[in-house]
C-alpha cells in the first residue's frame, strides 16, 4: 500500500483528468492562434454606434482641410487658393473615413496590405 | 418663472470657479468641472478597489460588476490589438473608466457633465493621438511614413493620396473628441427642454414627462456606449500604430 503516500505524478493521474488536460491544451492553442492577429473594425457591432460615427467623421476631415488651407493660405499669401484646394482635399479624406468605417476595414489610415479574405473573421463586413 | 434666463437649457453647462487660482498668466481655478472629475476618480477608486476587498474565488454582486468591467476591456485589446495589446491595458482601462464613470454621473440630477465639454475630450482625444503618433515613431522609426503611402498606387498619384491619408490621420482626435461631447452636449440639453415643457404645460405636462423618462433611458445607453465607443477607437489606434498595415 504504499501507493498511498506517494505524490501525484503525471502518470497517476486518472484518466479523466488527463482527457481535460488534453482538451483544455488543445482549447487554449487554438484560442491562442485564432486571437494572435487584430481583428480590425470587426469588434464594434453595434450598428448605432457606427452610424453616428459617419456624420462626425465627414465634418472632421473637412475641418482639418479646411483650416490647414487656411492657414497655408495665410503664410503663403495665396488666399484663396490653397484654402479651396485642401477643402476639396478633405472632403474626400473625409468621404475615405466614411468608406472606412462602413466597410469594416477599420478606422485605420492607409490601407491594408491585401486583405487575407479566408481568416479574416469578420461577421459584419 | 422670474429668473428663467439664468436656468435655461444650457445653464447647466457653465463653468464656474469654486476656488480661483491664478498662476501666472494662466488660469488654473479650480471649477465645478475639476470637482466632478475629482469625484469620478473618487468614485472608480472607492469602485474597484472596495469591490475587490474581499477578493473572493467567487465574486459576489458588486466584484462581479468588478471583474465584468475588467474583462470587457482586456476582451476588447485582445479582439482589436491582438495578444501584445495587454501593456495598454492600463491606459485604455483607466480611459474607459474615466469616460464613463464621468457620463453616468453626469445623469445624477444638479450634478456637472465635463464631458460635455470640447475642451475636456480634445485634451484626452490630443493625449491618445499624440502617444499612438509617439508608440508607431518608437515602433517603426522612419518607416512610420509607409502608413500614408497607399500600397500598390504607381507613383504619379502620391502628390494626390498622400495629403489624403494625412488630412484623414489628422481628423481623428477632432472626430474622436467631437462625437463624446457632441452626444453627451446634445443629449443633456435636450433632457433640459424636455423637462422645461413638463412644468410649462400644466396638465397635459404628462406627455412630456413620458418622454424624458425615456430620453432619460437613452441617455444612459448613450452614456455607456460613448465610453466604449472612446475605447475602441483607442485600440485600433494603437493597433495601427503596432502593425501599421
Amino acid at each position: 500500500m504504499a501507493r498511498a503516500y506517494q505524490p501525484m505524478t503525471e502518470r497517476d493521474k486518472p484518466d479523466s483528468l488527463r482527457d481535460l488536460d488534453d482538451r483544455l491544451r488543445r482549447l487554449r492553442e487554438r484560442e491562442g492562434s485564432g486571437r494572435a492577429g487584430p481583428n480590425r473594425g470587426g469588434a464594434s457591432n453595434s450598428d448605432f454606434g457606427r452610424a453616428m460615427r459617419v456624420g462626425v467623421e465627414l465634418v472632421a476631415a473637412l475641418l482639418v482641410g479646411g483650416v490647414i488651407g487656411w492657414l497655408l493660405d495665410r503664410w503663403l499669401g495665396t488666399a484663396p487658393w490653397l484654402l479651396v484646394v485642401f477643402f476639396l482635399v478633405g472632403a474626400a479624406a473625409g468621404m475615405l473615413n466614411v468608406y472606412r468605417t462602413m466597410s469594416g476595414i477599420g478606422h485605420a489610415v492607409g490601407y491594408p496590405a491585401r486583405l487575407p479574405r479566408e481568416d479574416e473573421n469578420k461577421p459584419d463586413a | 418663472m422670474a429668473d428663467d434666463a439664468h436656468h435655461g437649457p444650457l445653464s447647466q453647462f457653465e463653468i464656474k470657479e469654486l476656488v480661483p487660482i491664478k498662476l501666472g498668466g494662466a488660469d488654473l481655478s479650480f471649477t465645478n468641472s475639476s470637482l466632478m472629475m475629482v469625484i469620478a476618480v473618487a468614485c472608480i477608486t472607492v469602485f474597484l478597489v472596495m469591490g475587490m476587498r474581499k477578493h473572493a474565488l467567487v465574486p459576489g454582486r458588486w466584484q462581479s460588476m468588478v471583474e465584468m468591467s475588467y474583462e470587457f476591456i482586456a476582451n476588447l485589446l485582445r479582439d482589436t490589438i491582438g495578444s501584445d495589446g495587454r501593456r495598454y491595458f492600463p491606459f485604455v482601462f483607466t480611459l474607459f473608466m474615466f469616460i464613463l464613470f464621468g457620463n453616468m454621473l453626469g445623469m445624477v440630477p444638479y450634478s456637472f457633465t465635463f464631458t460635455s465639454h470640447i475642451a475636456v475630450t480634445f485634451a484626452m482625444a490630443t493625449v491618445v493621438f499624440v502617444g499612438v503618433t509617439i508608440l508607431g515613431f518608437a515602433k517603426h522609426g522612419i518607416r512610420f511614413f509607409s502608413f500614408f503611402v497607399p500600397p500598390g498606387v504607381s507613383v504619379a498619384l502620391w502628390p494626390l493620396l498622400i495629403p489624403i491619408e494625412i488630412i484623414s490621420y489628422l481628423s481623428r482626435p477632432i472626430s474622436l473628441s467631437v462625437r463624446l461631447f457632441a452626444n453627451m452636449l446634445a443629449g443633456h440639453t435636450l433632457l433640459k427642454v424636455f423637462a422645461g415643457f413638463v412644468f410649462v404645460l400644466g396638465p397635459a405636462g404628462v406627455v412630456p414627462f413620458f418622454f424624458v423618462t425615456a430620453l432619460t433611458g437613452l441617455e444612459i445607453v448613450i452614456a455607456g456606449l460613448q465610453a466604449y465607443v472612446f475605447a475602441i477607437l483607442t485600440c485600433m489606434y494603437i493597433s495601427d500604430a503596432l502593425h501599421l498595415h
